[in-house]
């Protein structure tokens, strides 16, 4: 017994007694809940945008239940559907021409086009998106027999290239592996050298500590060119993905992403020489980014002030960029912004990583 | 000592950490091609004296100088003239000595006919395609000491380069540094809590502890200089007392283990104190199970300087 006690209380200790440790499995979990907590305040309490087409842009504004709900949603009360105990879900109709609809469906601004032809609703959606076949069945249920609704709704499913689920997936996965690539390749790796005490062998040689880490960042550079290759070589064959833009703006973005999260590698991998507080720091970066950056949900349901944040974080940029690049058509001038953005987060990063490296 | 001739110098050198003095102001000369031995138990300094001279920590206080040059001022060349092995270096697991060997030849700019040598040196050619985390102990402290002298380095760092191996792989370690002092006439600092290892190789041994030198001089000048006397070791059956020892004046020291049946004592000449102790013993009564006597050792020297064993 008394052994089992001694040993117990070692666990403690050997817990307690490493302060990077207790800040990730104590408080970084606290943080998260708090983050994610305010980002879906009052859970259920969903804002979703509806992409409103019409065949006869006056019918809308003549209609008058039609007017009322497109004014309510620009008062962004919207359409709500559900109950405070369910949590509600407010569908902020917006009122566009069929080729803005398809735009804001490929960037995920909608999940979900609702067209209005010879007075019947189509409700425009990939049918492997679970999220936009709930809005359907919601809406269907609310709508039905409604003065809104009174013919027949229907389901077209959204097939064409560019606005299925898979299309907007493909680009966010391919971003969040280079992500995933650099944080725990480079920063997990240069920190478990450190722990090692290789790293400081290698610098008791003449090695030039900027090729050494040039070399990282080249490396990775091409095991996700590799990576990249495959997994759209694979999407090409098997869902029919393709690249509509320019294949050079989407090597530049591909570049400019590689060197913000090198930087953010090796800002991350500074100081530490615990390989437990390196997988600590390696998932607070990746995790937030994993979650907010829209990579496997559109992350225009967070409010709008949450929205004007992520949309800055790298992996977002990267993601949005790439996919306007793959499904949007963008040229090299319309990626000028996040490549420059990128290289300078990148550039910022490792400058005040390298300050402060221990590389003993 | 000949300040020309002098390869390191060490001089008022400190360094503290927050509740240790690791290193409290050494001065050390090392002549050009003196292979000495740092020796001393764990957390004497050794390691932080050495890790300052390879210029991986810097004094707070005091200068170092290799071959007159400063590491602030001299790093790019120093980093040429000084080969080191760490304690405890894990090189990259999955990845092969011959690899290892040239990943760090490249930073010498050496050719494969280096690695060659090299290889053969630290006899791993038969092992050069495996992977590191495939070697045995031994194998890899060869590997280590094989990148340390890659550079043919002038001065050669070693902390600690034979802990953990058994004997076999200690003596492939020595016979390997021997080969280096004949053909290279490297300068070489050593760590090691192994005497053995320290009178072997080294003609100059530095005994330190609690960050200071407490002695130095080659074996022999250490011995005669602070060891005089030998050592008898017994045990008894009972309990023993200091008392029970005849002529006290005699004794120099008495070391009682705490089972108290197991005793050291040192005596300034064993001839004429052993038939004394042999027939107190006798004649009181107590019954010996064992008997061993020798001359003195470092590691009683250091004993008798700390109250603490070499390798403890």
């Amino acid at each position: 017994m008394k052994q089992f006690l001694q040993l117990i209380s070692i666990n403690f200790k050997e817990f307690y007694r490493e302060p990077g440790i207790i800040f990730w499995a104590v408080l970084f979990p606290i943080l998260m809940a708090w983050g994610l907590g305010i980002a879906f305040k009052q859970k259920g309490d969903l804002v979703q945008k509806i992409a409103l087409v019409s065949d006869n842009e006056t019918w809308i504004t003549k209609n008058e239940n039609w007017n009322r709900l497109i004014e309510e949603s620009e008062n962004q009360s919207g359409f709500t559907i559900g109950n405070k105990k369910m949590g509600e879900t407010h569908y902020i109709m917006m009122s566009v021409s069929w080729n803005e609809a398809v735009q804001m469906l490929k960037k995920g601004v909608t999940e979900m086009i609702i067209k209005i032809e010879n007075d019947s609703l189509q409700f425009h959606f990939d049918p492997h998106n679970p999220e936009a076949e709930l809005s359907y069945l919601q809406l269907k249920a609310a709508l039905n027999g409604s003065d809104i609704a009174k013919n027949t709704i229907d389901f077209v499913p959204m097939e064409q290239k560019g606005t299925r689920y898979i299309d907007f997936l493909v680009p966010g996965l391919l971003c969040m592996s280079v992500m995933m690539s650099c944080m725990w390749g480079i920063s997990y790796g240069l920190i478990d050298k450190r722990s090692k005490k290789l790293l400081r062998r290698m610098v008791a040689t003449p090695m030039n500590k900027s090729t050494f880490l040039a070399a990282q960042f080249v490396a990775r550079l091409g095991l996700g060119f590799l990576e990249a290759f495959l997994l759209i070589l694979f999407c090409y064959f098997y869902f029919n993905i393709s690249i509509s833009g320019s294949i050079i703006a989407f090597l530049l973005v591909f570049i400019a992403g590689n060197i913000a999260f090198t930087g953010i590698a090796i800002f991350t991998s500074s100081r530490t020489a615990e390989t437990r507080v390196g997988n600590g720091l390696v998932n607070v970066v990746v995790m937030p980014m994993m979650i907010l950056s829209g990579i496997f949900f559109s992350y225009h349901n967070f409010p709008d002030w949450a929205v004007k944040i992520i949309e800055k974080l790298p992996l977002t940029l990267m993601a949005d960029y790439t996919r306007s690049v793959f499904i949007e058509g963008a040229g090299i001038a319309d990626v000028i912004y996040p490549v420059v953005l990128l290289t300078v987060m990148g550039v910022a990063f490792s400058a005040v990583g390298l300050r402060i490296y221990k590389w003993y | 000592m000949d300040s020309k001739t002098a390869m390191i110098e060490v001089r008022e050198v400190r360094k503290y950490f927050k509740h240790v003095k690791a290193v409290d102001g050494i001065d050390l000369t090392i002549k050009k091609g003196e292979f000495i031995a740092l020796l001393g138990p764990n957390g004497a300094g050794k390691t932080t004296l050495v890790e300052m001279i390879e210029g991986i920590q810097k004094p707070d206080h005091g200068e170092i100088f290799i071959d007159n040059k400063t590491w602030k001022k001299n790093e790019k060349e120093l980093h040429q003239l000084v080969g080191l092995s760490l304690q405890e270096t894990r090189f990259f697991e999955k990845i092969s000595v011959l690899e290892t060997l040239r990943l760090f030849a490249s930073f010498y700019n050496l050719d494969d006919q280096r690695i060659d040598e090299v290889l053969k040196l630290i006899n791993l050619e038969e092992k050069k395609d495996a992977w590191v985390v495939n070697l045995s102990g031994g194998q890899r402290q060869r590997l280590a000491l094989g990148i340390a002298i890659l550079n043919k380095p002038e001065v050669l760092l070693l902390d600690e380069p034979t802990t953990g191996l058994d004997p076999t792989a200690r003596r492939e370690v020595w016979d390997i540094l021997k080969k280096l002092k004949k053909e290279l006439n490297t300068t070489l600092i050593l760590t090691t809590h192994y005497m053995e290892e320290a009178s072997y190789l080294c003609e100059r041994i530095i005994i330190m502890d609690s960050g200071k030198i407490l002695a130095q001089g080659t074996l022999k000048e250490l011995l005669s200089k602070h060891i005089k006397g030998e050592v008898i070791m017994f045990s008894t059956q009972e309990k023993f007392d200091e008392k029970h020892l005849p002529s006290r004046e005699k004794v120099h020291n008495v070391m009682i283990e705490p089972n108290q049946t197991e005793v050291e004592i040192l005596v300034e000449d064993l001839v004429s104190y052993l038939p004394e102790f042999l027939n107190k013993f006798q004649s009181e009564g107590i019954n010996l199970t064992s008997l061993e006597c020798r001359k003195m050792t470092l590691d009683d020297l250091f004993i008798n300087m700390t109250g603490k064993h070499l390798n403890a």
